[in-house]
């Protein structure tokens, strides 16, 4: 839980609200001023989700509780949701059997 | 793409293509909002954060860093780093967009996302409209999603007050961003920025300041612009 404040909160939601709306609109504002994006920030571009996410996700799974260990619950329903993620490209089969594997370990433990 | 049968306008076509994406979206948008509530938002502001930062990954990965008490300048950062992918949107949309108003540029840019994009670039590929047709149909495939967005994150706030923790309802955020990860996983380079970064990620667990996903991040998307050219 935050112990951030709340109008902090708000602050962050305001900036990050304007900062993605700015990133939305700065080629199609700056079009006829900006002739076309380098090869090279296009490729790295189009890295970011795979990178970002994969950050997201390893540690929520292999420091589930805290401190490394690839014992947990959470690290064996999260192996085989991602079998699951890679083999379906679905959200809501991900979900499923990602939380329907920790319930099931949860309620044998 | 042109459809068949009954004249559809743009704005519904938009509306109609986009529907298949929504199914996935709900479930998403429903993490979204227990996600808030979970990391200690009030409802108003759990609310609020649709329609305010309209962003999916991004969201998801403020309310998780702001549970974790980060840093306000690494939960701004990282919003943006994982939007910023959404200017590679803008650079393909420009040229279909030229010659709007402002106030148009202005609303349709705050409405861009990963899937009104998508479906957007694949018409405006195939179907020669005018540009009021083309803004129209792009509209209705955002305004689909976002209405989407809106409703799933709400009821994800209303259900979010009310489980108990110990349904570990807070474990789906993860799940949904593996969910996202696969399909973001398209070529040699983004296999190599992905394994990088969580290798990196791991290791940089206790770097101060949450900082470790964002250094984790950068090293990825280094790793796979050097190593990934085909």
């Amino acid at each position: 839980m935050t112990t951030h404040s709340s109008t902090l909160i708000w602050v962050l939601m305001g900036v990050a609200g304007l900062g993605t709306w700015l990133i939305r609109l700065s080629f199609i504002a700056l079009l006829g001023r900006v002739a076309t994006i380098p090869d090279l920030v296009m490729r790295i571009l189009g890295l970011i989700p795979a990178a970002v996410l994969a950050a997201i996700v390893a540690p929520s799974l292999t420091h589930a509780a805290g401190t490394f260990d690839l014992g947990t619950e959470r690290f064996m329903a999260g192996a085989i949701a991602a079998v699951v993620a890679w083999r379906t490209k679905n959200v809501l089969a991900t979900i499923g059997s990602g939380m329907g594997v920790l319930w099931l370990l949860q309620a044998l433990s | 793409m042109k459809q068949h049968s009954s004249p559809r306008t743009p704005f519904a076509a938009g509306f109609f293509d986009i529907t298949p994406i929504l199914i996935g979206v709900f479930p998403f948008g429903l993490i979204a909002g227990i996600a808030a509530i979970e990391a200690g938002l009030d409802s108003v502001q759990a609310y609020a954060a649709s329609p305010i930062v309209f962003a999916g990954a991004a969201q998801l990965a403020m309310m998780d860093l702001l549970g974790r008490d980060a840093t306000p300048i690494v939960i701004v950062a990282t919003v943006l780093v994982i939007n910023s992918r959404m200017a590679m949107y803008s650079a393909a949309l420009a040229p279909s967009f030229r010659g709007l108003g402002p106030i148009r540029k202005a609303y349709g840019a705050f409405v861009i996302t990963d899937q009104s994009f998508a479906v957007s670039i694949v018409r405006f590929d195939r179907v020669a409209e005018s540009l009021p047709d083309r803004f129209a149909y792009f509209m209705g495939a955002s305004m689909g999603l976002w209405g989407t967005w809106q409703i799933s994150t709400i009821l994800g706030v209303v259900v979010g007050t009310g489980v108990p923790d110990e349904w570990s309802l807070d474990f789906a955020i993860p799940l949904v961003f593996m969910a996202l990860l696969f399909p973001a996983i398209k070529d040699r380079g983004s296999t190599i920025a992905a394994i990088t970064a969580a290798i990196a990620a791991v290791a940089f667990v206790s770097l101060p300041l949450n900082l470790g996903l964002l250094a984790a991040s950068g090293i990825g998307i280094t790793a796979g612009a050097i190593w990934g050219r085909t």
